[in-house]
């Protein structure tokens, strides 16, 4: 399992790996916000908690179809399947990849880009800690639609339409605890919904992704 | 312990492709599986390597104990020879890999990167592979193909080192590769009649 997370990184980081490619796409739709909204800042500080939030979210989506595609197309999918890993495992180290790959990285820079938006100053903390607790779903979600359209050829865009709409509660309620946070609220109902639906899906779907993943590998 | 099928139906995309197959394949001996093209040799080693399920009949002492070698050989172009072996190699669990890159010639290759291999090299390592595995059963689909007269004489060689260890190998190819050990396994017999898909092919 370990290894196949070290291989899976080291993957990422090497020529061709995709990795900061979600990070590069995320930076750029942050940059283009504002330019599209135009000098409002007021209107900007009330925008940037959901813009972040989808900015995110498409940015996570944009990786996805590497998760399992690259292994299918040059048959380390099958012979992962008959190693003695189980297929759950699989797909969490998968998954536990594709978000230190891209989910990470957007958590950290999340912050230094809400700069660009005007976010308000308790904002912050709020944003980072509702995409260091939403992003995992994210990728899980993602791994789930990988599976699902694994060996299709360009599933990338079906994949995208499966995915986005199961990432509704996630957004609705990442961007509800950052938006709070922004402007001195409570946060504690939609922080507790948000880390419900993380730890949930984390537990649940890699089964249903295992089972997929098996149907289409016949 | 055997390796054995028993009335065996393998269907591809719902069809089936072959029907009532039953061998068995003892420790130290290799069955190598002739046919023409499309006459589901494919179809049943993946189903006895367990990667799609039987429509009919069952395969015994599979399971943990295969390795399963496809047409693709699942090597990772941005990974170097020595870094793709090590990886399956701690996957399964075992230790070292220089014995399998001195079987197949591959030890001055230790830290090209694999997409610069030529395409027998690349199936060169791609049998390596198995020998990291330590399992006892070689599944191998077509396991020559691009490989040379030298390199095919030391997959035989390898294949024959594995058999002396008590392993086995089942393995479909179409030129002989001189191993005392194997014996050959027509599947033409086996051809399924054509019938109606199944029911349920709908819903996969």
């Amino acid at each position: 399992m370990i290894a196949l997370l070290t291989r899976d990184l080291r993957l990422a980081v090497r020529a061709g790996g995709g990795f900061g490619l979600g990070l590069a796409f995320f930076l750029i739709v942050t940059v283009l916000v504002p330019f599209g909204v135009g000098p409002q800042t007021d209107l900007l500080t009330q925008i940037a908690p959901g813009i972040l939030w989808i900015g995110a979210l498409l940015a996570c989506l944009l990786s996805l179809d590497r998760i399992f595609a690259l292994d299918w197309e040059d048959g380390s999918l099958d012979l992962l399947a008959t190693a003695p890993l189980p297929m759950e495992g699989i797909v969490s180290v998968k998954a536990l990849a594709h978000w230190i790959t891209t989910g990470l990285p957007l958590v950290l820079a999340a912050p230094a880009l809400g700069v660009l938006l005007n976010l308000a100053g308790p904002g912050y903390l709020w944003l980072f800690i509702s995409l260091a607790l939403g992003t995992p779903a994210l990728s899980v979600i993602g791994t789930f639609g990988a599976a699902l359209t694994v060996g299709l050829k360009r599933g990338g865009l079906l994949m995208s339409l499966l995915v986005l709409p199961l990432y509704v509660p996630t957004l609705i309620f990442g961007a509800e605890v950052a938006r709070r946070g922004a402007e001195g609220l409570a946060v504690q109902t939609p922080l507790l919904m948000l880390a419900g639906i993380s730890f949930g899906v984390a537990a649940l779907l890699p089964f249903a992704s295992a089972a997929v993943l098996r149907i289409n590998l016949r | 312990m055997d390796l054995t099928a028993s009335n065996l139906t393998v269907a591809r995309g719902g069809v089936p492709v072959l029907d009532g197959v039953s061998f068995a394949l003892a420790p130290g001996r290799a069955l190598v599986l002739r046919g023409p093209n499309g006459a589901g040799k494919t179809t049943l080693l993946r189903t006895v390597a367990g990667l799609q399920p039987a429509m009919a009949g069952e395969v015994t002492g599979a399971g943990e104990r295969i390795a399963y070698a496809g047409h693709a050989d699942g090597l990772k172009s941005m990974l170097s020879v020595g870094e793709n072996l090590r990886f399956w190699a701690q996957v399964f669990g075992t230790e070292g890999i220089s014995g399998a890159l001195s079987a197949f010639n591959l030890e001055t290759l230790e830290d090209r990167l694999a997409g610069t291999l030529s395409a027998g090299q690349k199936r060169r390592l791609g049998l390596a592979r198995l020998m990291v595995t330590g399992r006892p059963v070689w599944v191998l689909d077509e396991p020559t193909v691009s490989l040379d007269t030298a390199s095919v004489a030391l997959f035989a060689e390898a294949v024959r080192a594995h058999l002396g260890q008590g392993g086995s190998a089942l393995m479909a190819t179409h030129i002989d590769l001189g191993i005392p050990e194997a014996d050959d396994f027509d599947v033409t017999p086996y051809r399924a009649k054509p019938r109606a898909a199944l029911q349920d092919e709908a819903f996969l």
